[in-house]
């Protein structure tokens, strides 16, 4: 039986008069990998931000697991633990050790102490495969090293869901498919995925279901197969063959 | 000791010239009895000027901080709040501030039935911090607006708290680009704690004040009262460096 990790009905969210979001209405189960894709501007990452509330999203609901997103201080806390979150930019903590960038928020946010969330940190660190990097300084790796350290980090909070949002815009094409790789395998243990991506491959490989965005409204969602070769709409044809061309 | 070389070798230079009776050094020649003991009294001064800077500033980098997070904060009556203290600290002189906390501020706390006398030494204190947490909390302002948005969402993302969030991720990286503005605010403190002479505290300017009236020499002893403020900036900007060093301010992340 599968059970709803994510919900959004009728999301809108405005900034200022720009309507960024336009009734999102979006499904992920447990387990689940969808990918976002969709031209700049469109509002993927937007609709990522809004479900693990780093934005406010002003009609509509989200749920995670059966439970509403509010305002409640206390619930956005306890989301923003169990929704984990990869950026474009890493966000590694600079001036903090691999280390101690992976055990702030288990030994703060959860109570777990130094020992135990330092194992937790060393075994994350072997599965995105930089374990001898520990006492480096984020500054010192490669950006492909940080965005795998950026996940390790998500994944020693434990999440139920992972939200990942450009993960590889950033990086040196040589880098790209390290993260890639970690990600696949990820996807392969089970974990529920919603990932912004234009790394078609990636999506093709992974994803459970293909959504296309385009000027804040969901044009399109479809298995992938379906996806690549037989888009429904005009717009999405458009963006695939701009993106495939190469 | 290299820096005390010049302003000294500028004093014996000033000396020499005091012929015609411009100058008149005999008053603070530490070879005479009376003039080593008028030397005594002025340096005497030292320690207030010093107490005073030391703990208006401690205070300072307490209430600054203190202003300066509601001025982050997402809701707009906290940042309000924030906006009124600091346009409104920032726009009363230090002079006049000062005559209301030690003369105006005890009459209010006897009108609330508190009897809490207000001395020089700590109507300057609250004076200079209250003054000074204006600007420290500006400082505070851009140094955590310097750290990118993207380090408060992280830190989200792995369920810290605004205090964790502030605590672990934000202030210690903002305290690199603090450091040196704070430092600046500090000699201004020091220099600003001449104020505090005219309600009475005895500090250096106020006793080079009062020997100028029983000397009649003010050109020598306020040029000697400036040299101690030289003297006592210049060691703390060392020490500022030093720490700066230590740090890593001076250097880029």
């Amino acid at each position: 039986m599968t059970t709803t990790a994510i919900e959004l009905v009728d999301v809108n969210k405005w900034f200022g008069d720009f309507h960024v979001l336009k009734d999102i209405n979006l499904t992920v189960q447990t387990g689940e990998k969808v990918v976002i894709c969709g031209p700049s501007g469109s509002g993927k990452s937007t609709v990522v931000r809004c479900v693990n509330r780093l934005e406010e999203h002003q009609k509509g609901t989200i749920r995670l697991d059966g439970r509403e997103l509010t305002n409640d201080p206390r619930s956005i806390a306890s989301i923003q633990g169990e929704v984990g979150m990869v950026f474009q930019q890493f966000n590694l903590f600079p001036h903090l050790s691999v280390l101690d960038n992976l055990t702030l928020g288990p030994t703060k946010a959860r109570g777990l102490t130094r020992t135990e969330a330092e194992t937790r940190a060393r075994e994350y660190l072997e599965r995105v495969r930089i374990p001898d990097q520990a006492d480096k300084m984020p500054g010192q790796l490669s950006g492909g090293q940080q965005q795998r350290v950026a996940i390790a980090r998500s994944l020693c909070m434990e999440p139920k869901v992972l939200l990942f949002d450009e993960p590889t815009s950033a990086l040196d094409p040589e880098m790209i498919s390290e993260v890639l790789d970690v990600m696949v395998e990820l996807a392969q243990d089970g974990m529920t995925m919603v990932v912004v991506t234009h790394e078609m491959g990636f999506a093709r490989k992974v994803a459970d279901k293909m959504v296309f965005m385009d000027e804040g409204e969901i044009v399109e969602q479809s298995p992938p197969e379906q996806f690549f070769a037989n888009p429904e709409t005009e717009r999405c044809r458009k963006f695939l063959s701009q993106i495939l061309q190469h | 000791m290299k820096k005390f070389i010049f302003p000294l070798a500028l004093l014996t230079l000033l000396a020499g010239c005091s012929g015609n009776g411009t100058w008149g050094w005999y008053v603070i020649d530490p070879t005479t009895k009376s003039g080593w003991t008028n030397i005594q009294f002025l340096i005497s001064g030292m320690w207030s000027t010093i107490l005073i800077s030391v703990i208006a500033a401690a205070i300072s980098i307490v209430l600054g901080l203190v202003v300066a997070l509601p001025g982050q904060s997402a809701k707009r009556g906290w940042r309000i709040v924030n906006r009124i203290y600091v346009e409104f600290i920032r726009s009363i002189p230090l002079l006049p501030m000062l005559f209301w906390v030690f003369y105006g501020l005890p009459i209010i706390f006897k009108s609330m039935g508190l009897d809490i006398p207000i001395d020089p030494f700590w109507g300057a204190i609250i004076t200079l911090a209250i003054s000074d947490s204006a600007f420290t909390a500006e400082i505070y302002r851009s140094g955590i607006q310097s750290i990118a948005k993207g380090q408060k969402e992280a830190a989200q993302t792995i369920g810290l708290n605004y205090a964790q969030t502030m605590r672990y991720v934000i202030l210690p990286q903002a305290i690199r680009c603090i450091l040196p503005p704070l430092a600046n605010q500090f000699i201004y403190i020091v220099k600003m704690s001449a104020f505090a002479s005219v309600i009475g505290m005895q500090e250096l300017t106020r006793r080079a004040n009062e020997l100028v009236v029983t000397e009649y020499r003010p050109l020598e002893l306020y040029s000697f009262l400036i040299l101690e403020y030289l003297i006592l900036v210049l060691i703390i900007s060392a020490g500022v460096r030093w720490l700066e060093r230590k740090m890593g301010s001076d250097e880029r992340m």
